[in-house]
């Protein structure tokens, strides 16, 4: 077994998890495009980064803070396809909110998914929270906050690093940085080239990775989530990636970037490059991927029957759980 | 039974909430080796550890924000902002992550937090260490706001706030602080949320407050007892959730209604309460409602004149008061 503790097993995992992602995603845009459900948001190109750094954590035990751009992220902590599709269409029985929020707004607690409301950088806090708690409780977890590169430009952001790092807080701050926000590039968001190069300001090692490679985001977070075990506070990892979709079903890209960009980025489909390589590598043979592909039919079509045909909420729990305790 | 200051009464409700209850932290800005600007939290670092007393990062989005991921991780933190005039810095965290985290999540999370804020003016505190900034958060379905008027309600409420597994915003008025003193029970005792306090009963007018003008609208009673006018005083003790039930059947019995705060009156907590009084009580009503509120200018001015001008007084509400009676 490699030091990192990656298996060819896991591997096979990973890329399982990957493929089955893009192809709920794919799935997603297509319901969105038939009228049938209104808002998606993808993780489409995202997948190596997301896959990769939650296999390097323990998945379930630690705590992780999700963004909208992270299906695959939660898809590889242990969400199911039902589930994923459950939230699409608001379904009563969706584990994330129950039909209250909107796509893309993850959380469970059964999973250590802390629920995510859509104002951007305040899940940064909740993370250096969560670890807060680690620490003083001593219950060995990481939490770890996943954020886009314009979200960095808030306030927020800056003041969940420096207060993580001044109580050495086990925590990691995970940036996909995907170069736009919508339809802003990076160069108008700051001047700094790297958003990992912001950790020097608060006195943390921050750590660029190729985010279209699944074992070196792997490995990065990893060592992230070991340093952070062994008391010696945050890092800041910034994975560079792409997203090949509109930010969202809302959006048309081709107002801010060329096709010739998109294709350009996608020569390097993390989802297609990381089956070529297990494949040369022997850990993936033709007829698994074969086999995987058509068990990833079935999870998505299954998916997407059960959540079509799930109740939607009652209109009469729309005042429930407002306040607990003494006041529920 | 011991007597003690406002002031005194929280640090005991804090240092026994910190003895009975691991999970409970205190942090903010000076609160710990300083024990606090207004020196609530001190002694505490020492008897307790600067891991569950410490001081953050001057910066109150993060305190508020880790707060509420510490909570969902087991602990109970009562951060403290120093100022309530400091708050907005936080009120995205407060509003749109605490108080809607179990709404949002159906239930599958709660944010069992009190923020702890000095607040209030005639301090000589000038525009930003005077605000009343209580009817921003009783806006908020979700959030609990709760201010205690003397010694004994406070070291109860604030029981109740921790108690509460949702968002509290706990506001302490800064004249308050040493100016009151009562006897305060030793063991932990809890005021329930929401059950408002009638202290003093009284036929011709209904003086509704909470925080420093109850006993502003108790000395006005007295005041006007002497001149044969009997007021009832009504405290609040929290705004969100509110006492309907007390307001509604003290206004049925003596049909004229008197509000008072230090807030502005433009949108703030009167306007609730006069509003649920005419929506359910209004034949009761003998008298238009009178709000006795701070002035609709932005904040208070920092010169004796002007911020006297700004204070609601007992002197203001005994001569309202008198008025109404005479309606
Ligand atoms: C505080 C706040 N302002 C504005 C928005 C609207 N908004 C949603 S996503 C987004 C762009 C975010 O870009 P980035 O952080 O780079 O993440 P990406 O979507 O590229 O993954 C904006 C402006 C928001 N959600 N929150």
């Amino acid at each position: 077994m490699p030091e990192s503790g990656l298996t060819p097993e896991l591997m096979k995992e990973m890329y399982y998890v990957m493929a089955l992602s893009r192809a709920l995603d794919d799935r997603l845009w297509v319901l969105n495009r038939q009228g049938r459900a209104p808002t998606v948001y993808s993780s489409n190109g995202h997948e190596a980064t997301q896959v990769g750094s939650a296999f390097a954590l323990r998945r379930g035990e630690d705590w992780i803070v999700p963004y909208y751009r992270d299906m695959a992220l939660v898809l590889a902590w242990g969400m199911t396809a039902r589930e994923v599709m459950l939230h699409f269409f608001a379904k009563a029985e969706d584990p994330n909110s129950g039909g209250r929020q909107m796509m893309a707004h993850w959380g469970s607690g059964r999973l250590h998914v802390l629920s995510t409301g859509a104002v951007v950088a305040t899940q940064d806090a909740h993370a250096a929270g969560l670890a807060l708690a680690s620490k003083i409780l001593k219950d060995g977890r990481v939490s770890v906050c996943y954020f886009g590169d314009g979200s960095t430009s808030q306030g927020e952001f800056h003041e969940a690093l420096n207060f993580a790092a001044v109580h050495k807080l086990p925590v990691i701050f995970f940036n996909e940085n995907n170069g736009y926000a919508i339809s802003v590039p990076l160069s108008k968001q700051t001047v700094v080239q790297d958003i990992s190069a912001r950790a020097a300001a608060y006195g943390i090692p921050g750590i660029m990775v190729d985010g279209s490679d699944p074992v070196k985001v792997y490995e990065v977070t990893k060592a992230a989530a070991d340093r952070a075990r062994r008391g010696e506070g945050p890092t800041l990892i910034e994975a560079k990636t792409y997203r090949f979709v509109p930010h969202s079903s809302e959006d048309d890209d081709r107002a801010y970037r060329s096709r010739e960009e998109v294709q350009e980025h996608k020569k390097h489909d993390p989802v297609i490059t990381f089956a070529e390589r297990l494949l040369k590598d022997k850990i993936l043979t033709e007829a698994d991927k074969k086999a995987m592909a058509a068990k990833i039919k079935q999870v998505v079509d299954d998916a997407t029957t059960y959540a079509d045909k799930a109740a939607l909420p009652d209109p009469s729990t729309l005042g429930q759980y407002v306040y607990g305790g003494a006041l529920a | 039974m011991a007597v003690k200051t406002f002031l005194e009464a929280i640090r005991e409700g804090l240092r026994q909430e910190l003895a009975r209850d691991p999970r409970v932290i205190i942090y903010g800005e000076d609160v710990g080796v300083r024990g606090g600007v207004f020196r609530v939290t001190d002694g505490l670092q020492a008897e307790f550890g600067a891991d569950r007393v410490m001081d953050s990062p001057l910066a109150e989005a993060a305190i508020v924000g880790t707060a509420i991921g510490a909570a969902v991780n087991g602990l109970r933190p009562i951060p403290e902002i120093q100022f309530a005039d400091f708050i907005f810095p936080a009120i995205n965290q407060i509003v749109q992550e605490a108080a809607r985290m179990r709404y949002r999540s159906n239930n599958d999370f709660e944010v069992p937090i009190v923020i702890r804020a000095p607040f209030g003016g005639g301090v000589r505190g000038g525009l930003y260490h005077s605000q009343s900034v209580e009817a921003f958060f009783a806006h908020v379905p979700g959030m609990c706001v709760v201010i205690p008027s003397t010694p004994y309600d406070a070291k109860g409420l604030l029981a109740a706030a921790v108690d509460q597994p949702d968002p509290v915003l706990f506001l302490e008025h800064k004249a308050l602080y040493r100016s009151v003193r009562a006897e305060v029970p030793e063991e932990r005792y809890v005021i329930p949320l929401g059950k408002a306090d009638r202290k003093r009963e009284g036929r011709d007018v209904t003086v509704i407050g909470y925080g420093l003008m109850v006993g502003f609208a108790l000395s006005a009673a007295q005041t006007l007892a002497e001149e044969g006018i009997s007021l009832e005083v009504i405290d609040l003790r929290s705004i969100r959730p509110f006492d309907r039930e007390a307001i509604l059947e003290s206004a049925r019995k003596t049909g004229k209604v008197m509000i008072v705060h230090e807030d502005n009156k433009t949108g703030g907590f009167g306007a609730e309460i006069s509003a649920v009084i005419a929506e359910e009580a209004l034949f009761y009503l003998d008298a238009p409602i009178v709000r006795l509120t701070g002035p609709d200018v932005p904040a208070m001015g920092f010169s004796p004149p002007l911020e006297h001008a700004f204070m609601v007084t007992a002197e203001k509400i005994a001569e309202a008061a008198r008025e109404l009676a005479r309606f």
